[in-house]
């Protein structure tokens, strides 16, 4: 994986641009399990339930922490397409303001085309991990 | 590839297949650019046409509440509704149709039985005994009786090859013990139970057992005075019919002792403010409120057609699939089955290294194969198993050796995009 994207806008467009290049879904959720295997390792000691994302059938823990003006985010599961898109949502949020993180818009998502592939219904944690992002960046603004 | 000469081989398949496929309109379909190839009967099975044209029929020429009517569409929606309680009495060998209820399915079935069989005859101490194989529908509802009235909810245990331990079951009778509740077919693993025997033990020790033969009742012929069930349940759609729609099985003497459970029309004999209500004669006095009658009346249809193509059939058909795709898929490296009884019905449930069963679900799907994935309600189970999730394929009538051939060639590809 290159370098992050200077902003979470130009990091969804990379992502868009990326996907753009598969002419079909097998190719990019090879793409999206690729890039989970990028993912930094995550200490043990976080996967408690206070890390804990519910509503996924993996496990999947995501630990913040404040690094000055930015929100450091590291997450892991055992599943490899929610790795990948861990993977998806650090290089759009991770190492960002909260205020950052609240100005970008999820909208992305549907521009992926992974809204469809990857709707609530099929309990990926999808949302459930974005949900987590946004209420950590919505409670370091207030 | 598919490798011929490692293929298992078969005589002539015990039904025509094709013909048999044509009847269902939904295996036409295409799934993300693919053809279709469902493995999730388990969870649901589909529909022939036959079944869904009742619901047309019922709703263009009949639609009407049944029972009291004496309208001519009132007669012929009660005559059709009565008609397949019949038909249900049949298809379970039951000696008498008064002993067929109606339920929302399997799961409102066995809460029936644990809220009025239950509450009226189990007290502090009482002892339900539950196998560690049950689909939680099968748990819950005596899990909370034991906190609403102090029972005890004792667990048969299973061996590694997913089949029950008799001589545990055997020695988890004492005086208190008043029911065993135990599936036909294990929903996870697909073990076929030997619960015309666990019926005898049960009886010996002057305790009643419900069967939940929700996997057990699409895939072989049911008898519930064979087995001396004293309850029996199973679901509309996993016998080829709706969703929404289910039946217990009581024997009548059980079912006359037994008071009402929920209450309303239907089910009342007079009701009065001044003196006691008094309650209609079983089935009816447990089926309260306008029934899913366009769903019952489907469901006649469901297994008049199960009959037509005989279980026999039906159930030797299965047995080769599964076989062949037991044999299919222990060749794939790092594939571990669960549930390896000697005697299982048309499913097959397994975890893969290094492939999470979510992402072997997601990506199968993206080449038109619909399996089931996590803990098919059987949290225990797969907890004995170390497992939180497996992969489940479940064969249906209407599933093919190519299908089989089709999956598990799919399985293969999505497990080395994943590794």
């Amino acid at each position: 994986m290159s370098a992050q994207e200077p902003t979470p806008q130009a990091a969804q467009q990379a992502l868009i641009d990326e996907f753009a290049m598969f002419d079909n879904w097998m190719d990019r959720y090879q793409y999206i399990i690729d890039m989970g295997k990028q993912l930094p390792s995550f200490p043990e000691e976080w996967k408690t339930p206070e890390y804990k994302i519910e509503g996924c059938q993996s496990n999947v823990w995501m630990h913040h922490a404040r690094d000055g003006e930015r929100l450091h985010f590291d997450a892991t599961s055992d599943a490899a397409i929610v790795s990948g898109l861990i993977a998806v949502l650090m290089r759009i949020y991770n190492d960002r303001s909260p205020q950052e993180v609240m100005a970008a818009e999820p909208s992305f998502l549907e521009a992926l085309g992974l809204d469809k592939h990857l709707s609530p219904t099929r309990s990926n944690g999808l949302h459930a991990m974005l949900t987590r992002i946004y209420e950590v960046a919505q409670r370091e603004v207030a | 590839m598919t490798d011929l000469a490692t293929q298992p081989r078969f005589d002539t398949p015990p039904l025509d297949v094709a013909a048999l496929r044509e009847e269902f309109p939904i295996l036409a379909r295409e799934v993300h650019g693919k053809p279709l190839v469902y493995l999730d009967n388990a969870a649901t099975s589909q529909t022939p046409r036959r079944v869904i044209a009742a619901f047309e029929e019922y709703y263009g020429r009949y639609n009407a509440n049944i029972h009291r009517g004496l309208h001519t569409l009132a007669d012929e929606a009660t005559a059709a509704f009565e008609g397949t309680r019949e038909t249900v009495r049949s298809f379970l060998n039951a000696g008498d149709s008064r002993e067929i209820i109606f339920t929302r399915g399997t799961t409102e079935a066995i809460n029936l039985v644990a809220n009025a069989w239950g509450r009226a005859n189990l007290r502090p101490g009482d002892e339900v005994l539950v196998s560690r194989m049950e689909h939680h529908s099968n748990i819950v509802p005596w899990q909370l009786l034991a906190s609403q009235l102090g029972i005890v909810v004792k667990v048969i245990p299973v061996d590694a090859r997913g089949v029950l331990d008799l001589d545990a079951y055997r020695g988890l009778f004492s005086e208190r013990t008043r029911l065993v509740a135990v599936n036909h077919v294990s929903n996870a693993f697909g073990t076929i139970n030997p619960v015309r025997e666990m019926a005898a033990i049960a009886h010996e020790h002057d305790a009643l057992i419900l069967v939940d033969g929700a996997q057990a009742a699409p895939h072989q012929a049911v008898d519930v005075r064979d087995l001396d069930a004293d309850f029996y349940a199973f679901s509309g759609h996993k016998v080829y019919g709706p969703t929404g729609v289910g039946v217990l099985y009581g024997k009548a003497a059980l079912l006359e002792a037994m008071p009402p459970w929920q209450g309303g029309g239907e089910m009342i004999q007079t009701v009065s403010f001044e003196a006691p209500t008094t309650f209609a004669a079983i089935p009816h006095k447990f089926e309260a409120g306008t029934p899913a009658i366009a769903e019952v009346i489907a469901l006649g249809e469901a297994l008049r057609w199960i009959e037509g193509v005989g279980l026999e059939a039906i159930g030797a058909w299965e047995g080769q699939l599964l076989d062949a795709a037991t044999q299919r898929v222990s060749r794939i490296d790092g594939l571990r089955l669960l549930g390896t009884a000697p005697h299982k019905a048309s499913v097959l449930s397994f975890v893969v290294d290094g492939a999470h069963a979510q992402d072997i679900g997601l990506l199968i799907d993206q080449l038109g194969v619909a399996i089931r994935t996590g803990h098919h309600c059987a949290q225990p189970l797969l907890a004995q198993f170390g497992v939180d999730a497996t992969c489940r394929a479940s064969f249906a009538a209407y599933n093919t050796l190519e299908e089989v051939e089709v999956f598990a060639a799919a399985l293969e590809r999505v497990i080395g995009m994943v590794r």
